[in-house]
């Protein structure tokens, strides 16, 4: 039998996995799981507009991830709603929008399920290096920006103070967070990629005594649950997005068990 | 830099937030080498002001002109860490400064040399207010800008990082702006208060505040601290000049 889906299913995951430890760590310090979910719930409109201009529709959703979240970075900086209020009223009219204009296109056929909670077995070679090309940028970019990202988080009158370029960097940070939504969706789905993100730096914090270290494990957590899930889903036939947060989701209740760090 | 010239002045400036008036028209010049205070109720602006000062914040309408390679030391007056976030105070020190030694000897200034490996959220208040010290140190600052220092600090850790303050600006030199809402405290370790309202009510020696009329109004006799007249008039600008 030819496996090899498989092996890419988990190139892909380990490739996400890696990523999703360090962005996913300064999610949870920052307090942004709304924010991703908000960009996840953006990307059915991606979906939407990919097949009504006919383009790719991975391109047309990391399109649109992109642009919401530079349009919360410039809402955000005019102050006219609460932060929480805005991803609110975003989110769900992003995700209202996308299925009243999947309605609209004619003939249009999402596969939801997909959609909703992935499909890592079907991800192709091409998507597999796109990932990779994402997390080898993007680990690049945090590890020049990462001091000054803990700086932020720490105290950031106190960082913008010390010189650092406060406004650019989190702007960074963000959009490279709607990139990954953008392309983890393929693997986990749109409801569960930011679990993928959020869970394993939660579970890493009684593992860790470093900003550094905690990323670290957050990133070896998310993968052992990528390949444990990707395992239960070949054994026993379940779905392989959500059997991946399933195990993230129990390895999260271990290491409430282990005393702190 | 030159002795004369101040490090950081402020010329006629005003800040609204929506429709509420928190500065009017307020000068401060901070000059080097001197240690001032802001003083004033909660709410008076002060910390928009130094807020103003650093850079934060802009005003509406005046002008903040900061020496050429002005060098600022800043301690915030709160550091609100996730608790998810594992961070040793080594670890915080050298978010500003990577030499380790450095980092080392401004914990050694501040009076804190064993606390390397310590969690951050493991300290006591007093521990915190000298670590942020430590770290506003380490830029080597020409001025040390400190909003509330002793906050959460019981009653002798006040008085020792009063001392503390004092006994760093007489070894490294630099100037001293702090904000404080008690002006008890600070009276042995300022050189001048400014006591502010939205504008600036009266300047001078702690000694010379306390005695001024417009502190007292805005005070009560012995700085009755939270039992100030808030409906005291703002219409007669008082601007005493003490020699």
């Amino acid at each position: 039998m030819n496996l090899d889906f498989l092996y890419w299913a988990a190139a892909g995951g380990l490739g996400l996995a890696v990523l999703a430890g360090p962005l996913g760590s300064l999610m949870v310090w920052q307090r942004l799981a709304y924010f991703g979910d908000t960009l996840a719930h953006g990307a059915l409109l991606g979906v939407a507009l990919g097949l009504w201009l006919r383009i790719g529709g991975g391109t047309a959703v990391l399109v649109t991830c992109l642009g919401l979240a530079i349009l919360l970075l410039i809402l955000e900086r005019s102050r006219i709603l609460a932060a929480d209020t805005l991803l609110g009223i975003l989110s769900h009219s992003a995700l209202a929008l996308g299925l009243v204009a999947l309605a609209l296109i004619p003939g249009a056929r999402v596969n939801m399920e997909a959609l909703l909670f992935g499909d890592l077995l079907t991800i192709t070679p091409r998507e597999v290096a796109a990932i990779w090309a994402l997390t080898a940028v993007a680990l690049a970019v945090l590890g020049r920006l990462w001091t000054a990202l803990i700086s932020i988080t720490v105290q950031e009158d106190l960082a913008r103070v010390e010189g650092v370029r406060v406004g650019a960097i989190k702007a960074v940070y963000k959009l490279l967070l709607a990139a990954v939504v953008a392309t983890g969706m393929k693997a986990v789905g749109v409801l569960l990629i930011t679990a993928l993100l959020i869970i394993p730096a939660a579970s890493a914090r009684r593992l860790a005594r470093t900003p550094e270290g905690m990323a670290a494990v957050a990133s070896a957590l998310a993968a052992l649950a990528v390949l444990s899930g990707l395992a239960a889903s070949w054994w026993l036939d379940t779905p392989v997005g959500p059997s991946i947060v399933v195990v993230a989701a129990g390895l999260f209740a271990l290491s409430l068990a282990v005393r702190p760090a | 830099m030159s002795v004369a010239a101040p490090l950081i002045a402020l010329r006629g400036v005003s800040k609204h937030f929506e429709r509420h008036r928190v500065l009017d028209r307020v000068d401060l010049e901070i000059p080097a080498g001197r240690i001032l205070t802001l003083i004033g109720p909660s709410g008076c602006g002060k910390t928009t002001l130094v807020r103003i000062a650093l850079g934060l914040l802009h005003p509406d309408a005046g002008t903040v002109t900061r020496a050429a390679g002005l060098r600022i030391g800043y301690m915030p007056q709160k550091l609100a860490i996730d608790p998810t976030l594992p961070l040793s105070v080594g670890r915080f020190l050298q978010l500003a400064e990577r030499d380790r030694a450095k980092c080392q000897a401004a914990l050694a200034e501040t009076g804190i040399p064993d606390l390397w490996g310590r969690p951050v959220s493991a300290l006591s208040g007093g521990e915190t207010q000298r670590m942020l010290l430590a770290r506003a140190l380490l830029r080597r600052p020409d001025l040390l800008v400190l909003d509330e220092p002793v906050q959460g600090v019981d009653v002798t850790g006040q008085e020792a990082l009063y001392a503390l303050i004092g006994d760093l600006r007489q070894r490294l030199g630099c100037a001293i702006l702090m904000v404080s809402h008690d002006l008890h405290l600070v009276m042995a370790a300022t050189d001048e208060v400014i006591c502010l309202n939205g504008h600036i009510c009266c300047h001078g020696t702690p000694r010379q505040v306390s005695l001024d009329p417009a502190f007292v109004a805005l005070f009560g006799q012995r700085q009755a601290l939270y039992a100030h007249h808030h409906d005291h008039s703002h219409d007669d600008h008082h601007h005493h000049d003490h020699g």
